[in-house]
């Protein structure tokens, strides 16, 4: 693995100009991935984190667009793309997507189309991308459904999405995802709707698919078990922010945001059960509408350690507390509160 | 027919309803004539019984019957077989399976239902007051000031503000439209809830503020919960005992602590070793088996166990004999080999 990042994310703004007022679903976001690494994106609805995924691709639905920033891809071999500043409707985008970035989605059966069978969709997919024929072509979508473990796949090419289930469409989403090889793969809640036996056997596909392939992924979740199972990196957006990012083993076991201490106590644990009596520890409130955004820090509305005059009116710095931890928050910030209350709260 | 044993035989003073061989079958309808050609068996002979004030959770992928059953349990539907002998205040067991509108009326208000989705389950065209007033008006509040009153003193137990009640759905987040899922539950004095998924659309924060407040109002009113969910973590947080549903069936029925302790029957150890934990070191230390194959086809059962045909200890036996659900230790399992297998549950030191 080359020091370099694979994707170079800096100060990115993504901006909804609506008649109500310019709704900022990122801002500011700086993230790094990295080849053969798992870097999950973790937050809950309305956090950005889909927005987040989209904007990399330049594919946010209008009236949204990429304001500002830079993503930085940086293919081995290759020069350096921004991808910030493409023209969304353009030609370099357009062979960027799909083929060195490619990206899969929640719902499978939103995804696929209807009316055309599998075969016709993948085979679509891998002549846009490549120049060599139509048997080719479909011996190589006949290999990637081989891939991803679908029995009998020159048959299988003359199905229709609705004659398979959940699993098998999210399978066909990732034989077209990683049909031409991509450098990177972005994947927005892909198991969120299916069954956890059938969740734990594509998270297991991805991981070995990758460790195979050597690509980079970016994974986009809600569930922190998800999270803990797969990512080298994490990040947890809140209000189109990262309020804190680093390695698993430090978001786990050393979380220092005090939004990362809600989310990690606010689920339940399989397997420590509950004391009679014992409550799970919620996060007061909800997240802020996006068009009525708190001054200074994002969630000080629904911290408990905010403190105000302070929160409730400066941004707080991005701090690095370890080598590659970070995190956006005063109550950490040893410029504010002093060395006493120190890193290792 | 099978005829399954129940933990206790007698209907003792907590018993609330008892279920025995339920069927709720779905023909299948083919060509012009809409000829049935076969049936999908949601739910395939389940007997359980409800104790009063547990909370029994039933889990199971999606395709089990798990829904199915809970809309046979409220009588949204009506099964194609067995019987729901439902024990009221009275203690006088009455069979509620198929009972007409009419004589259901009496205890339409004593089981309730709380809905997956708060988007769809709530009629946008009407204000809170009358989604929650409704089923009190039906049951005999006549007055409008009483009915205000009483929606109020609701609300507020739900964790909403009074003054939102002439406010339509569209103006609450989805948290806040599960609670008034929960009032209108709780409108006319229910004493059984069933609750299919009603945390599974809400985000983490906000999922444990309402399996609080349902704990809270479980104390307060007395409640039994029968709470329909596919997320293990969750189940184990708030239920009492668990049935595991596969292919129509319960195949493990169990208590909380046993069943994810000790699970006898090997879908259960395969579901929960399934479930992702927010715990890197202990996810990453080993890679579990993990099951291959798709749900039974309820409408197609496998041969004898419905699970066989993706069981890493199926035998010759599994394949020819269908298992009946019996008492294995504590459990009351549908496995051929419960006795000799040593399937592992989650450990109590994993958080």
């Amino acid at each position: 693995m080359s020091d370099k990042p694979l994707l170079s994310i800096r100060d990115l703004q993504v901006q909804f100009a609506l008649r109500e007022g310019t709704i900022r679903a990122v801002d500011g976001v700086d993230l790094d991935a990295h080849s053969g690494k798992t870097l999950c994106i973790v937050g809950e609805s309305g956090s950005g984190k889909s927005m987040l995924a989209r904007s990399l691709l330049q594919i946010v639905a209008s009236p949204g667009r990429v304001t500002g920033g830079e993503i930085l891809f940086t293919r081995p071999g290759q020069p350096t793309v921004d991808i910030a500043r493409l023209d969304p409707t353009g030609k370099p985008i357009r062979a960027v997507r799909g083929r060195d970035i490619a990206m899969i989605f929640q719902e499978p059966m939103n995804s696929l189309s209807p009316i055309h069978s599998v075969g016709d969709q993948l085979v679509e997919k891998i002549l846009l991308h490549h120049r060599i024929g139509k048997a080719a072509a479909i011996d190589r979508a006949v290999n990637a459904l081989d891939k991803v473990g679908i029995p009998n796949p020159r048959q299988r090419l003359n199905s229709y999405p609705f004659e398979l289930s959940g699993g098998m469409r999210q399978r066909v989403m990732i034989a077209m995802a990683l049909a031409c090889e991509p450098a990177l793969l972005i994947a927005d809640e892909p198991t969120t709707a299916l069954d956890v036996t059938t969740q734990a056997n594509i998270l297991d596909l991805i991981a070995d698919l990758q460790r195979e392939l050597g690509m980079g992924v970016v994974f986009i979740t809600h569930d922190l078990g998800v999270v803990a199972e797969i990512a080298d990196e994490v990040a947890v957006v809140y209000l189109g922010r990262v309020v804190e990012r680093g390695p698993v083993e430090e978001i786990f076991y050393n979380p220092q945001h005090p939004y990362t201490l809600a989310l990690l106590s606010s689920i339940p644990k399989l397997g420590a059960r509950r004391a009679r009596g014992q409550r799970l520890r919620a996060i007061e409130g909800m997240v802020p509408h996006p068009l009525n955004r708190p001054k200074g820090c994002p969630f000080n509305t629904r911290c408990a350690e905010a403190r105000a005059g302070l929160c409730d009116q400066v941004d707080p710095r991005n701090l690095e507390l370890a080598p590659g931890h970070f995190a956006a928050c005063h109550m950490r910030d040893p410029a504010i509160v002093g060395d006493a209350v120190g890193v290792s709260a | 027919m099978n005829v399954q044993p129940t933990l206790n035989a007698a209907p003792g003073p907590e018993l609330l309803m008892r279920v025995k061989d339920l069927k709720v079958h779905f023909p299948i309808k083919r060509g012009i004539l809409k000829r049935t050609v076969g049936h999908v068996r949601a739910v395939d002979g389940i007997s359980l019984d409800i104790r009063a004030g547990e909370t029994l959770s039933i889990v199971g992928e999606s395709g089990c019957g798990k829904t199915t059953l809970g809309q046979a349990l409220v009588r949204v539907l009506e099964p194609t077989n067995g019987s729901i002998d439902y024990f009221g205040k009275d203690q006088t067991g009455t069979d509620i399976a198929h009972l007409g509108e009419t004589e259901l009326r009496p205890y339409r208000s004593d089981i309730r239902m709380i809905f997956q989705d708060p988007f769809a389950s709530l009629n946008a065209r009407r204000r809170v007051i009358d989604i929650i007033g409704e089923s009190m008006r039906n049951f005999g509040v006549r007055d409008e000031r009483e009915l205000e009153s009483q929606v109020a003193a609701l609300l507020r137990k739900v964790g909403l503000r009074p003054e939102y009640m002439n406010r339509f759905p569209y103006a609450f987040s989805g948290g806040e439209r599960q609670r008034i899922g929960i009032a209108r539950a709780l409108a006319v004095h229910p004493r059984l809830v069933v609750a299919d998924e009603c945390v599974s659309a809400l985000d983490v924060s906000i999922q444990a503020q309402t399996l609080n407040l349902m704990q809270d109002l479980q104390e307060e009113f007395a409640l039994t919960y029968v709470f329909i969910s596919h997320d293990l973590s969750v189940v184990e947080y708030i239920s009492d005992r668990v049935a595991v549903m596969y292919a129509g069936r319960v195949v493990e029925l169990s208590d909380t602590e046993q069943l994810f302790a000790a699970p006898r029957h090997p879908y259960t150890a395969a579901l929960l070793a399934a479930v992702p934990r927010p715990d890197p070191r202990s996810a990453r230390a080993k890679r579990p088996a993990r099951l291959k194959g798709e749900v039974a086809d309820p409408a197609n059962r496998p041969t004898g166990c419905a699970f066989h045909p993706r069981c890493p200890y199926a035998t010759d036996r599994c394949e020819a004999e269908d298992p009946q659900l019996r008492s294995v230790g504590s459990s009351l399992v549908a496995c051929h080999h419960a006795e000799e297998l040593m399937l592992k549950g989650v450990t109590v030191d994993a958080a």
